[in-house]
C-alpha cells in the first residue's frame, strides 16, 4: 500500500482520493497555504506541533485505551460506600440504550420539527419530575446541583432585591464552593453575602434559633437540603419556610429526587425554589460526569422570568389534535439579551435529562416509593449495624436517607487509615469528613442505596470490625 | 432544475407518539425493587417510621404506569423522530463531526462509568493518567500550561476565566478598581454573559469595516478599569484578526488578561498556538473540536488552559503526575475553588483524548486544513446561488472553517425569511442550519461550517438542497414558507410559548392551562 493511502483517514473521507484537489480547482486557487493568508506569518506556529503517536487503527487505539484504563478499580470490583453528591444507583439498562441512540448522542439543535422527538423527551423530563415535585414549572437541567443552587440564589437575589443568603453550616465544601463563586467576592458590587446557619449538634438539623437571628429583610433566600449533606432530613422545613415567608424572604430547598416517593415534596413544606441533582435518576457515577441539576417552582412569572436555563413549552402545530414543542422565554436569556440576560445559558446536561426521563418512566409512582423505601431501610440498618462495632458511633441521631456520619474516635484510628485498610479489602470507605468539619472528630460519610443489601452491608461490618481490631 | 434529480425524497419518522403522561395503565411497572431482606425490617421497622412524620409523603407522585417495553418504544420513537446528525449537519459554529463510536464503548464500561470522583487517587490511576497525558497535548496545541476539565462547556470556560480573572487582580489588590471586561459584538453572548454573572461591567465594541473592531476602539475601551479581554478568533464570519497579537499587547499594558475563546479552533488547529500570540488563557470545546458527542446540549467540556502565572488560580483538583503515579491535588490556596462539583465530565475528556490519539499530529492538521478547503469550496458554490450573498461582500480572499451568508435579497424578493429557509432545508434531510447569534449583525444570516468529517458529496448535496429551496423560493413560495412537510411534526404554532397564561414547561401546567384540570 502506498503511503497517501494509508494517509487517508477513517474520520475524513476527504483525506482520500482527489476530492482536496477538485475543491482547490473550484475555488481557484493553487494550493492549501493561499487559503491561509488571512493569518499573518508571524502569527503561525513558532514550532512544529509533537504530538504522541496517532492511532488512527481503532483496534489499536482501543487496545491502547483498555490497557490505560485496566489501571483502575471500579465500584462493582469493590463494595462502594463512597456518596456525597454523586452516588451509585442502579441504572435500568433501557436508560443505557436510549442516551446511547446516536440521534440523542449527537444532534446539537435543530427545529422544533426535525428535532422534535428529543424536544419531547425533554419536556417529558421536566413533566414528570414536577410530577415528583408537585411544581408546575422545571426548566432543563444545569451542570449540577452545585450551580442549580447558584442560579437559584442569583435568582432570589433578584427577585427580593436584597443580597444575603443564609445556607447551611454543614454543607458539602464542593457545593459550598460553587455558591460561593456565584456570590462573588466582597469586592463585587453584586456581591451576594453568604451567612451560615449553625447545625444542631446531637441531631444534625439546622439550629432554628441561629437561622431566627440572622433573618432580617436584608436574606434574599433561606438554603436549606432535605436530605442534607450528611443524610440528615430536616424535621421542621416547615417552620423554617414560615419563619423566612415572615421576613419576605425566599426558600430554596434542595432534595434528592429519588427520595421522593417516601420524602414529601418540599413545596408541601413551604418551598419556592426547588434545587437538586439528577444524576441518581438513571445516570452513572462516571467519576463525577454524570452530575446535573434542576431548578424548579411555581408557574408564576416572579420566577419564571428569572429562570436561565433553556425552557421547552408543549405548543400546537398547524395540524389540529397534534403536540409540538418550542424554546419558552428564550429572550431572557444571555442568548437574547447577553449580559443583559439572566446569568448566562449555554451546553448544559440535556443528555441526562433523558436518561432521568426514562428512568421517571420506568419507575412510575410505585418504584419510587419502592426505591424510597429501600434506600431509607437499608441505610438505617447499615447505621445501626455499624455502630454496634466497638468504637464507631454515629455523628448524629437525626432521621437519614441514603446517608450518615459514622464517628470512630473511640476507636483511636484515623479514617483516612481505616480506608486505606478497607481498600485491601475492595471495599471503598466513607468519605474523610475530618478535614472539611474538624469538630466532627474522625468522621467519615457513608452512603447505602438500593443497590446494597443486607449480606453487603454485614460484610461492611465484618471488615470494618477486623480492621479495628487490629 | 438538473440537481433536483438527486435530491432525496426524505421523510422523517412520523410516530404521532403521545406524551409519556398519557400513557400506560394502572398498576403497570417497568422497574420493581425487592423489599428489604426481613431482618433489616425487623430491626429498623417501616421506612413511615424513619421519616419525620411531618416529612413523609402521603401520596403517591402522578407519574405514568408502563411496562419496561412500553417505555423503551416510546423513547426509541423519540430518538427516531429527532433528525439531527442522522443526514447531513453543517451546524456552523458548534463544529459538526463523527463520534467515534469506539469512544462510547470505552467510556461506557465500568473503569469509566462505575468510578467515583472521590475514589482513591490510586484506584483512578488509568483515568488520571489519561486526563494528564490529553492536558499535555493540549498544551502542545495551545502553548500553554496547564488545563483543567472542571467547566461543563464553553459557556462555563469563559465563566471560569471570569472567576480567575477575578482572583488574579484580588491577589494583586485590584479587584475593586478593575471591574470591567472588554468583548466584541461578535464574540459568543456567553463571553458578556459570563463576565456580567460574575460582577463585572461589560464594554462591547462594535466591527468595523473589515469585520472586527479596530484597533483605535480598543485602545479608547482599555484604561485602569480594564480587567480583562474575552474575544474569540476567528469569529463566526471565518474573518481572522491579523491585529489580534497587538490587541493583546495592548490589553497587557493596561494591565488587564487575555482570554481566547477557541470556540472556532477547528480552521486553524496545529496553524497558531494562544500563547505564542500572547494570551494568557484560552479555551476549547471538547465536544466540538475534540470528537466527543453534543448530546443534544451536553454533557459538555469547555477544556481551559492558562499560563503557569494563572495556574494557581485553577479550579481544584488539579490532575498532578509525581514519580510515585499521578495524584489529584486539592491543596491550592490561591485556587477560585469549584466551579462545579467533582473534577470534570470524565468520559468527554477521554473520548477527547481517544480523537487527538487517533488523529495525531498530521490528522489534526489535515483536518484544519480540509475544513478551510471545506468552507471555501461551499462559498465558490454557494455564492453561485440566486439571493445568497456572503457577510462583508467587500472583504475579498478566503474564509476561515465557515462563511456567513446572507439571504437578504432573497427575503426582499420572495418574502421567504431565512428560518423559512431552514424549515424547509430539513425536509431534505439536512439538519437545520446555524443562523447567528443575536444581535443579528448580518441581515437574514445563515452559518454552514463544513468541518473535515463530510464528504465532497454531502457538500454538494446541502449546496444542491439550499439551491433547490431557493429555486422553489422564487417558483412556489408558499411550499417554503409552509415547510416542512416531511418531518415528524409540521410547523409548531409558536404563539403560547412566550405567553404567561399560556406556556407550558411540564404537563401538569398543560393541564391546568389548557385543559381546565387542577394537575
Amino acid at each position: 500500500m502506498s503511503g497517501a493511502e494509508r494517509d487517508t483517514h477513517p474520520y475524513m473521507p476527504n483525506s482520500a482520493g482527489h476530492a482536496q484537489e477538485e475543491m482547490l480547482k473550484a475555488i481557484g486557487v493553487k494550493d492549501i497555504e493561499a487559503l491561509f493568508k488571512q493569518i499573518p506569518p508571524h502569527h503561525r506556529l513558532k514550532s512544529s506541533l509533537q504530538l504522541p503517536d496517532q492511532l488512527s487503527s481503532e483496534l489499536e487505539l482501543r487496545k491502547h485505551l483498555l490497557s490505560v484504563l485496566s489501571r483502575n478499580s471500579n465500584c462493582e470490583q469493590n463494595l462502594n460506600f463512597l456518596g456525597a453528591g454523586c452516588w451509585q444507583h442502579h441504572v435500568p439498562a433501557i436508560c443505557d440504550e436510549i442516551v446511547g441512540r446516536t440521534e440523542f448522542l449527537t444532534n446539537v439543535w435543530g427545529t422544533p420539527s426535525s428535532d422534535h422527538g428529543r424536544n419531547q423527551a425533554l419536556f417529558e423530563f421536566c413533566s414528570q419530575l414536577g410530577e415528583l415535585l408537585k411544581l408546575d414549572m422545571v426548566g432543563l437541567p444545569v451542570y449540577s446541583y452545585g450551580c442549580a443552587i447558584g442560579h437559584a440564589v442569583r435568582m432570589a437575589s433578584r427577585i427580593t432585591g436584597r443580597n444575603q443568603v443564609l445556607v447551611p453550616a454543614m454543607i458539602d465544601p464542593e457545593r459550598l464552593s460553587v455558591i460561593k463563586n456565584y456570590c462573588e467576592p466582597i469586592d463585587m458590587a453584586s456581591h451576594i453575602e453568604v451567612l451560615y446557619i449553625a447545625y444542631d449538634a446531637s441531631s444534625g438539623t439546622l439550629d432554628i434559633d441561629d437561622l431566627r437571628s440572622k433573618l432580617s429583610d436584608r436574606v434574599a433566600a433561606v438554603y436549606l437540603e432535605v436530605p442534607n449533606y450528611v443524610g440528615v432530613i430536616e424535621s421542621r422545613a416547615s417552620d423554617i419556610a414560615q419563619m423566612a415567608r415572615a421576613c419576605g424572604t425566599e426558600t430554596i430547598v434542595g432534595c434528592d429526587p429519588i427520595s421522593l416517593g417516601l420524602l414529601s415534596s418540599p413545596v408541601d413544606y413551604g418551598a419556592d425554589i426547588v434545587v437538586g441533582p439528577v444524576q441518581p435518576l438513571g445516570i452513572h457515577m462516571n467519576c463525577g460526569g454524570g452530575v446535573s441539576g434542576f431548578i424548579a417552582s411555581r408557574d408564576t412569572e416572579r420566577y419564571v422570568r428569572q429562570y436561565n436555563t433553556l425552557n421547552i413549552s408543549i405548543a400546537e402545530t398547524n395540524r389540529s389534535r397534534q403536540y409540538g414543542f418550542g424554546l419558552s422565554c428564550a429572550g431572557q436569556t444571555s442568548y437574547g439579551l447577553r449580559e443583559e440576560g439572566r446569568d448566562w445559558t449555554g451546553n448544559s446536561t440535556y443528555l441526562w435529562a433523558i436518561a432521568a426521563a426514562v428512568y421517571m418512566s420506568l419507575a412510575g409512582p410505585l418504584g419510587f416509593r419502592e426505591v424510597g423505601e429501600l434506600i431509607s431501610q437499608q441505610s438505617n440498618y447499615a447505621r445501626h449495624r455499624l455502630c454496634e462495632i466497638e468504637g464507631v458511633s454515629s455523628a448524629f441521631d437525626g432521621h437519614i436517607f441514603k446517608e450518615f456520619v459514622l464517628n470512630f474516635d473511640q476507636a483511636g484510628r484515623s479514617v483516612a487509615d481505616i480506608n486505606s485498610q478497607l481498600r485491601a479489602r475492595n471495599v471503598f470507605g466513607g468519605l474523610d469528613l475530618s478535614s472539611y468539619f474538624p469538630e466532627l472528630g474522625q468522621s467519615a460519610l457513608y452512603c447505602v442505596t438500593e443497590l446494597h443489601n443486607k449480606e453487603d452491608i454485614d460484610s461492611l461490618a465484618t471488615h470494618l470490625s477486623e480492621v479495628l481490631a487490629s | 432544475m438538473s440537481q433536483k434529480a438527486k435530491l432525496r425524497e426524505y421523510h422523517a419518522a412520523v410516530w404521532d407518539e403521545p406524551v409519556v403522561m398519557e400513557m400506560g395503565g394502572p398498576g403497570r411497572r417497568g422497574l420493581v425493587f425487592r423489599e428489604p431482606e426481613k431482618e433489616v425490617s425487623d430491626i429498623v421497622g417501616t421506612a413511615k417510621g424513619l421519616v419525620p412524620r411531618s416529612m413523609y409523603r402521603t401520596d403517591l407522585p402522578n407519574l405514568p404506569e408502563l411496562s419496561e417495553q412500553e417505555v423503551q418504544r416510546h423513547y426509541l420513537h423519540l430518538s427516531q423522530e429527532t433528525l439531527g446528525m442522522m443526514g447531513i449537519s453543517l451546524f456552523g459554529t458548534c463544529t459538526m463531526k463523527y463520534n467515534p463510536r469506539l469512544n462510547e464503548i470505552i467510556a461506557s464500561r465500568p473503569e469509566v462509568s462505575e468510578t467515583h470522583p472521590l475514589q482513591h487517587q490510586d484506584t483512578l490511576q488509568g483515568t488520571l493518567e489519561l486526563i494528564h497525558n490529553f492536558d499535555l497535548i493540549l498544551r502542545e496545541l495551545s502553548g500553554m500550561d496547564n488545563f483543567a476539565f472542571q467547566a461543563g462547556g464553553g459557556a462555563h470556560a469563559a465563566y471560569t476565566h471570569c472567576c480567575i480573572t477575578r482572583a488574579y487582580h484580588k491577589s494583586r489588590g485590584q479587584l475593586e478598581q478593575r471591574n470591567e471586561v472588554i468583548t466584541s459584538i461578535q464574540a459568543h453572548p456567553c463571553n458578556p454573559a459570563t463576565a456580567a454573572a460574575a460582577g463585572f461591567h461589560v464594554i462591547t465594541l462594535p466591527l468595523e469595516e473589515d469585520g472586527y473592531p479596530s484597533v483605535d476602539a480598543l485602545r479608547a475601551a482599555v484604561s485602569d478599569r480594564t480587567a480583562a479581554l474575552l474575544i474569540n478568533n476567528p469569529d463566526d464570519m471565518g474573518i481572522y484578526n491579523p491585529h489580534i497579537a497587538d490587541w493583546v499587547e495592548i490589553v497587557h499594558e493596561a494591565g488587564g488578561l487575555c482570554f481566547y475563546d477557541h470556540a472556532n479552533f477547528n480552521g486553524v488547529m496545529g496553524k497558531i498556538r494562544a500563547r505564542e500570540l500572547g494570551f494568557d488563557a484560552c479555551m476549547y470545546m471538547l465536544h466540538k473540536t475534540f470528537g466527543a458527542p453534543k448530546g443534544g446540549g451536553g454533557p459538555a467540556v469547555g477544556a481551559y488552559g492558562c499560563t503557569a502565572e494563572l495556574a494557581p488560580f485553577l479550579p481544584s483538583p488539579v490532575v498532578t503526575k509525581e514519580l510515585s503515579g499521578y495524584g489529584l491535588d486539592y491543596s491550592r490556596p490561591n485556587s477560585v475553588g469549584h466551579i462545579r462539583e467533582f473534577w470534570g465530565n470524565v468520559p468527554q475528556v477521554i473520548k477527547a483524548y481517544s480523537w487527538a490519539r487517533a488523529m495525531g499530529a498530521v490528522g489534526i492538521e489535515r483536518a484544519a486544513e480540509i475544513s478551510v478547503i471545506a468552507n471555501n469550496y461551499m462559498e465558490s458554490r454557494l455564492l453561485k446561488i440566486r439571493g445568497v450573498t456572503k457577510s462583508h461582500p467587500t472583504i475579498n480572499g478566503p474564509r476561515m472553517e465557515m462563511t456567513r451568508y446572507s439571504l437578504e435579497r432573497l427575503t426582499e424578493e420572495t418574502g421567504v425569511t431565512v428560518n423559512d429557509v431552514s424549515n424547509r432545508m430539513v425536509d431534505f434531510g439536512i439538519d437545520a442550519p446555524w443562523l447567528a447569534h443575536h444581535p443579528w449583525l448580518v441581515p437574514e444570516p445563515i452559518t454552514p461550517e463544513a468541518g473535515e468529517s463530510y464528504s465532497k458529496e454531502d457538500l454538494d448535496y446541502w449546496i444542491d438542497v439550499l439551491a433547490e429551496v431557493v429555486r422553489e423560493a422564487y417558483e412556489t413560495p408558499e411550499i417554503v414558507k409552509k415547510a416542512p412537510h416531511r418531518q415528524a411534526i409540521p410547523q409548531i404554532n409558536g404563539d403560547a410559548l412566550d405567553e404567561p397564561e399560556k406556556w407550558a414547561m411540564t404537563w401538569r401546567a398543560y393541564c391546568r392551562k389548557h385543559r381546565n384540570e387542577n394537575g
